[in-house]
């Protein structure tokens, strides 16, 4: 059975502070075809190598930006990322066909609750209206843009919690990995949680 | 003439300089005129302290006009030369000549035989090389079009002198004058005057090719050789041996001197000592030509001009006005706009010092009377007074109508290569700063110590010049008063020290970018108003701090924000500390001191607040609020 390949781009300015992502990228299963690439770590300058980047992509099948939610919004590396690599005539416009049929996913941290990401809580915005111009992106890149996976209220959680949240993660890369989310079905979904959520419910987790 | 009454010279003109020029100048009159009123005040007809000597100072002071041409030269590269090749020949050669027609012309129809009438025209058509390239200069309009265009017409008639010398024997009509002291122009004292033509032509073509071929392959080594003594005055010392060697070598073979130090110029114009050649010569030939100018005032013969006030005045006017006739003609022809014509016209219709020569040379020869030259000496004189002021009146009272601005420079630079960026010190540091700036299109001229250095960098096709950088001199000849930044990278911080007074001193508008080696004299160079200093070793070692962290599994960006930290850290206190009492720019150098310096840094590090990092990402405060609050009902 063919394996996805798929790429973390991965993006924490403070590694050393973090709770939730540092946990989660160590706990990313070895397996052939997952690449965990820190954005911060590689490029502390900035300086992004455009041409190695374009070619990680072309590598790839399904591309992961695993980030903190910062101001609604990617923290700023990954916004460099965007402007440098996704180059008209490569990525878009009438010759940047490159990323063609790719997957785009979203991997999301939130402080906040999930129920303040909606019209009547207090961030006034659902996660996918927030998530808007990255969607856009992955639109004008011919991507198809899958509900984002998230994963919300970490100022309140507890290490139990924490643990499970890591425990969940390496499945959804694994079964990721393996093709069996059913991606189509979840098309449209507010978030890839609920396609998981079910999965798990219906296998033996590992 | 005893050491005495020669100090007593030296004192009289020198003191009618430094009282008349500043007072010429502060009235807007420039030096030139100041000079001239200088000379007219102490000459025969003024307060009389100079006398019949003066026209033998006018010989001496010519040599100026020599020195001049040589820092001309120097800032005329061959390549440039070449393209003003069509307005030398073109401009100059029709200036000249149409001169030379329409003076004799007139001469022909006021009755003269054509001999005299062709001698005159030949007298009155050179123009002041000295008093237009000195008003020029001073006006900053050297290297506009109009600027450039009066240099070529200057430079052809320095060559049209020789084959007038040469022709104007043939026109004698009376027997010869008293042969023998025919001045320093006369044939008959050159070493080759007794040969035949040919020999003559070749001992010419011989000299020219001389002063090619040694300033290509023989006066760089020499002086690389003078540099390496490091003896500044010894610099000095080859600059004017050189200057006079040439003028020596020119006069020998019937050249001018003046062309001969020119070519020699341009030869050296590449070359690395460029600049150093130039600030060394600039002295004596401001004071040469200071003096030169004095003795054409003093030369004014007021006695000639009040017996016939009418004759004079009406052939002043006259050679005036067909110069310029004859200027703004070419000038249309040549298709320059009218603002630049006009300042060629204007710059030019005097008549030049050679007429002096060349009249004295006439009389000798027999070829004009003393009637018909002495009135045209004292017009002559006139003629050249007037200079400046004619240029004030095209500045102020004809230029304005065009809404011109003279005195800009041009948006032709070609000629103009002043860089923004003055880099003092080309070792490690200053190479690499000049390297990074060439590398993104920003020129910088580059000043280094070490004659070796220098001749390296240049066959490496830099633009770098030999010299001592903390010399105010050389940092005004390397364009320190157009340039933005003086980038400073010397060996030395006392040197760099000095270097920043002389710049804040005379260059105020200088951007200093200073290098320091450590705290001591980091803090020195802050305390003395430097405010971009960098050490040179601190962002090296911070980036190996950066890679030991990371090799230890330090993430890459904490590691980054730990080192922009650390360096903000250190320079806030830097500037923060002060240095040990009494200490406010002197450079510390015990090692006693230092060990402090280290102390007190240390005990920086431990207190300071700049290091904590990055707030905005740890959420932690955060976190306790949200917790402190009761978890929302779901």
């Amino acid at each position: 059975m063919l394996m996805t390949k798929m790429l973390i781009l991965f993006a924490h300015p403070a590694l050393d502070k973090s709770r939730i992502h540092r946990r989660l990228i160590r706990a990313v299963p070895e397996l052939s075809g997952i690449t965990v690439h820190d954005l911060y770590d590689t490029y502390p300058d900035f300086d992004i190598d455009v041409a190695r980047e374009q070619e990680l992509l072309l590598s790839h099948d399904l591309i992961i930006l695993q980030h903190p939610f910062y101001w609604y919004s990617t923290p700023a590396i990954i916004k460099q990322w965007e402007d440098l690599v996704l180059e008209h005539g490569w990525a878009y416009g009438a010759q940047g066909t490159a990323l063609r049929g790719k997957r785009l996913l979203s991997l999301i941290s939130t402080g906040g609750p999930a129920d303040a990401y909606r019209r009547d809580g207090y961030n006034r915005f659902t996660m996918r209206d927030l998530l808007a111009p990255i969607e856009q992106t992955a639109y004008l890149c011919g991507m198809e843009y899958l509900p984002p996976y998230l994963i919300q209220g970490t100022h309140r959680m507890d290490e139990a919690e924490i643990e499970r949240e890591v425990g969940r993660y390496r499945q959804l890369l694994s079964l990721l990995h393996a093709g069996r989310i059913d991606l189509e079905a979840a098309r449209g979904q507010a978030s890839l949680n609920l396609a998981l959520d079910k999965l798990i419910g219906q296998e033996v987790p590992e | 003439m005893s050491s005495e009454s020669f100090l007593f010279q030296a004192f009289i003109y020198l003191a009618a300089a430094v009282v008349a020029v500043p007072i010429a100048k502060r009235l807007g009159l420039g030096s030139v005129l100041g000079y001239l009123l200088a000379g007219i005040a102490i000459g025969p007809f003024g307060l009389r302290l100079v006398g019949a000597e003066g026209q033998d100072v006018m010989h001496f002071a010519e040599f100026g006009v020599v020195m001049m041409l040589f820092v001309v030269g120097l800032e005329l590269e061959p390549a440039l030369l070449w393209r003003l090749r069509a307005p030398i020949l073109g401009l100059g050669g029709l200036q000249v000549l149409l001169t030379v027609l329409a003076v004799a012309g007139v001469a022909l129809a006021l009755g003269m035989s054509w001999q005299v009438a062709l001698a005159i025209g030949m007298i009155l058509a050179p123009s002041s090389t000295a008093i237009v390239l000195q008003s020029l200069a001073e006006k900053g309009v050297l290297k506009t079009e109009g600027g450039q265009s009066s240099f070529a017409v200057l430079l052809f008639q320095d060559i049209a002198v020789i084959p007038m010398l040469a022709f104007f024997p043939l026109l004698a009509t009376a027997p010869h004058a008293a042969e023998g002291d025919a001045g320093h122009a006369a044939e008959a004292t050159t070493l080759v005057g007794g040969m035949p033509g040919w020999a003559q032509t070749l001992a010419v073509l011989g000299a020219v090719a001389a002063v090619i071929l040694a300033g290509r392959f023989l006066v760089r080594p020499a002086l690389r050789a003078v540099a390496a003594a490091r003896l500044r005055e010894l610099f000095t010392a080859a600059a004017l041996l050189l200057v006079i060697g040439i003028a020596l070598l020119m006069t020998a073979v019937g050249l001018s001197p003046a062309l001969g130090t020119f070519l020699a110029g341009v030869v050296l114009a590449n070359s690395e000592y460029r600049h150093e050649l130039e600030s060394d010569i600039d002295p004596f030939k401001g004071l040469l030509l200071g003096l030169f100018f004095i003795a054409v005032g003093a030369s004014v013969d007021f006695a000639l001009i009040l017996a016939q006030p009418l004759l004079i005045a009406g052939l002043v006017l006259a050679i005036i006005a067909l110069k310029f006739a004859v200027l703004f003609g070419l000038s249309r022809v040549f298709k320059l706009s009218l603002d630049q014509g006009l300042l060629f016209a204007f710059a030019l219709p005097q008549v030049g010092e050679f007429a002096f020569v060349l009249c004295s040379f006439a009389n000798q020869q027999g070829v004009l009377d003393t009637a018909i030259t002495s009135p045209i000496v004292a017009a002559v004189a006139i003629s050249m007074a007037l200079t400046p002021l004619l240029l004030i009146i095209n500045e102020r009272l004809v230029q304005p109508r065009f809404g011109t601005r003279q005195g800009q420079p041009r948006a032709d630079d070609a000629i103009d290569e002043q860089s923004p960026v003055i880099i003092a010190g080309f070792g490690s540091f200053g190479s690499t700063v000049g390297r990074m700036l060439r590398a993104n299109g920003v020129s910088a001229t580059v000043l280094d110590i070490d004659s070796d250095r220098v001749d390296l960098l240049r066959r490496m096709g830099l633009k770098v010049y030999y010299g001592d950088a903390s010399r105010y001199d050389l940092l005004e000849t390397a364009g320190a008063g157009e340039a933005r930044v003086l980038v400073l990278a010397l060996d030395s911080p006392e040197k760099t020290l000095e270097l920043v007074h002389t710049a804040r001193t005379h260059f105020p508008h200088l951007t200093i970018i200073a290098r320091s080696f450590d705290w001591p004299d980091t803090h020195a160079l802050y305390a003395a108003g430097v405010s971009h200093v960098y050490r040179e070793d601190i962002d090296t070692a911070v980036r190996s701090g950066v890679d030991v962290m990371r090799l230890l599994g330090a993430h890459g960006y904490t590691t980054r924000r730990a080192a922009q930290a650390f360096l903000r850290h250190e320079e806030a206190a830097l500037r923060e500390l002060t240095g040990p009492s009494g200490d406010k720019a002197g450079y510390i150098s015990m090692a006693r001191e230092r060990i402090e310096a280290l102390e007190r840094q240390m005990r920086a590090d431990r207190e300071s607040p700049d290091l904590e990092r990055d707030a905005g990402w740890d959420a932690d405060s955060l976190r306790e609020e949200v917790r402190s609050m009761p978890a929302p009902a779901t």
